[in-house]
């Protein structure tokens, strides 16, 4: 057996380095905010970012394809109906002979600014509500969750239905017509972590500094919780934009020519059977491809602002 | 849990009261009467048709008799088809749209729960990553969409299945399938991130600890536990489905309730679009109330979380 002797410790070995007062508290690397280091987790998520990728490609032909396209989308034109696509029209046209390509991206404009549009107003009108029934709390708090639970029970596209058929499809309909119900999840998800937060130390650090209820909402309570309301934005375009599409499918969306993609894919509906594939592939295939990326950028968000939940 | 019951069913009905009185009162703020078109200019038809319908009374009769005919659950005749009432429709209508919804949800929960275990157990794993591309490309595809489709390629290149109507098991196939795409996925994705969490708990380590066997382990104590949140969203889940089915219901030809509901909304025929909103939202209403009740049995730790009230 082979002992093994330890070797005489040395008192050299617990004298103190020397120390540097100057630099010992100096920052060596750059420091990450909560935005930057979100950033860089969603950065390593290349579906996310492919999604991310694509809506911006989307968004920049919904600007201005229409503008440089050569053909007129206006006037019925007989001699062109129902072209494959070809090198002229790419991907071809309908049976009033316009451009598919062009209109899918007048299609694109409409189903973007829905999506973005109604995000917003549930942004604003939930991040109120919410905002102040989780900060007030008490028995306020309690008649508006009472309100927010009703709401809550109510089939959504029923309403939006309903009210459609009301006021008569535009754009401004459906948009009213989808915030009119599409709030209450925004102001249920404010409400939580308004809740959660107000509780914390650096809001009654804040209180005890003399700030008032204004100054409290918006520089602790609203900055923090950003994450969960851009995930929520991220998710309701998606879900306005499917909204959207399902009403033009049941013949309640805008009308010609600036036809939504809900619109196109309506109208190929009949002549779907005669061979005419490319007239629904094309806002089908951009439908898709939009809530698909919005999808993956809405998780790949949730990933990167809120990783405690991660799902 | 009877308290919490009897306030969940207070609750109830007072959302079927909101959905009735907007419903009614939205109905009523369209200027004009639902005669105005050339065929009954005739002012002494126009006063009996008003009269028949009863819309010759003043509106807050009109409301009562309304609330009246909800309870007794008699929506008088229809407007354009004015030898049938409402109820005569949603009789026929009904039956065929409960049993697309229930086979659909009968497919989704049963494929999407397996799906969602196995790319769970199958972590990272090939299984996992093609039952999540297929999650995702199902919540991103619109049913109406891939509808159109599947007649395409299965029924009209293939001719393996028939591309309309619900006469036979065979016919169900398709407009099940196109319905229960998106809804499977959701419940796999759910399944497969519960599921994961689950499997990391000390009780599973516990479990195999002492020495049960794989599939016991998985469906009696992983499952069990993971299934809580697929139960929470079957309520949003079934509304889902059941709006669904009104396209589907347009692209098969299926003579169901949403076709209905579509039809009359088209030729604005106000007893129908008012008989079926209320008759569809109660019972939406009265699923969620079932959901919350089971739920609340599933799992007694709900009445907890209640009350400390965050969301």
């Amino acid at each position: 057996m082979v002992s093994h002797q330890p070797p005489q410790a040395q008192d050299e070995w617990f004298k103190p380095i020397a120390k540097d007062t100057e630099k010992a508290e100096t920052v060596v690397r750059p420091s990450l905010s909560y935005w930057k280091d979100a950033w860089r987790r969603l950065r390593q998520n290349k579906l996310a970012m492919s999604g991310l990728f694509f809506l911006v490609l989307l968004t920049l032909f919904a600007i201005f394809a229409p503008i440089l396209s050569p053909h007129d989308i206006t006037t019925t034109q007989y001699a062109k109906q129902n072209l494959p696509p070809s090198s002229e029209h790419w991907f071809g046209t309908d049976e009033k002979g316009w451009d598919v390509f062009t209109r899918t991206w007048y299609g694109a404009r409409v189903s973007l600014f829905v999506g973005v549009a109604a995000a917003l107003i549930d942004f604003f009108i939930g991040i109120i509500y919410g905002g102040v029934s989780g900060y007030k709390g008490g028995r306020t708090d309690s008649v508006m969750m009472r309100i927010i639970e009703v709401l809550y029970g109510l089939p959504h596209l029923l309403v939006v239905i309903l009210l459609m058929v009301i006021m008569g499809s535009s754009l401004t309909t459906i948009i009213v017509a989808l915030t009119i119900t599409g709030w209450v999840g925004m102001a249920r998800i404010v409400r939580g972590q308004v809740l959660q937060i107000k509780n914390y130390e650096f809001v009654t650090a804040s209180k005890s500094f003399g700030a008032r209820t204004p100054r409290i909402i918006r520089r602790n309570l609203l900055p923090n919780t950003m994450g969960p309301i851009i995930v929520q934005m991220t998710l309701t375009v998606p879900s306005a934009i499917f909204a959207e599409a399902f009403l033009s499918f049941l013949g309640l969306g805008i009308s010609a020519p600036f036809a939504s993609w809900g619109v196109m894919a309506n109208d190929a509906l009949p002549v779907i059977l005669s061979g005419h594939w490319w007239r629904l592939f094309f806002p089908a295939f951009f439908i898709s491809m939009t809530m698909f990326a919005f999808n993956v950028l809405g998780d790949g968000m949730q990933d990167a602002l809120d990783p405690k939940l991660r799902r | 849990m009877a308290i919490y019951i009897v306030k969940r069913f207070f609750m109830m009905i007072a959302t079927i009261l909101i959905i009735a009185t907007l419903t009614f009162f939205l109905m009523h703020s369209i200027p004009g009467s639902p005669f105005d078109d050339e065929r009954t200019s005739n002012p002494t038809i126009q006063a009996n048709l008003e009269k028949y319908y009863k819309l010759d009374q003043p509106t807050h009769i009109q409301y009562l008799n309304y609330l009246k005919a909800i309870v007794t659950f008699d929506f008088g005749p229809s407007i354009k088809k004015p030898n049938e009432s409402v109820n005569t429709q949603l009789a026929r209508g009904f039956p065929i749209s409960l049993e697309l919804g229930l086979v659909t949800i009968l497919v989704a929960v049963l494929s999407g729960i397996t799906l969602g275990t196995f790319a769970a157990l199958r972590h990272n794993g090939i299984v996992d990553y093609g039952a999540m591309a297929f999650a995702v490309i199902g919540i991103s595809v619109p049913n109406f969409v891939l509808a159109t489709l599947l007649i395409q390629q299965l029924a009209v290149n293939l001719q393996w299945l028939p591309p309309a109507t619900w006469s036979s098991p065979k016919h169900m196939i398709l407009p099940t399938l196109a319905l229960a795409t998106g809804p499977t996925a959701i419940i796999a994705r759910l399944t497969r991130s519960s599921m994961l969490e689950v499997l990391t708990q000390d009780y599973m380590k516990m479990a195999r600890a002492k020495g049960l066997s794989p599939f016991r382990i998985v469906f009696r104590h992983a499952l069990r536990n993971a299934l809580m949140p697929v139960v929470t969203i079957m309520g949003t889940m079934l509304a889902g489905i059941l709006t669904g089915t009104f396209v589907i219901e347009r692209i098969f030809a299926i003579p169901g309730m949403g076709k209905y509901f579509v039809e009359s909304i088209n030729n604005r025929d106000y007893p129908v679009i008012m008989g079926s909103t209320v008759f569809y939202s109660a019972f939406l209403v009265f699923m969620l109330f079932l959901v919350d009740i089971v739920y609340g049995f599933l799992d007694p730790r709900i009445k907890l979380h209640r009350k400390e009230g965050d969301a």
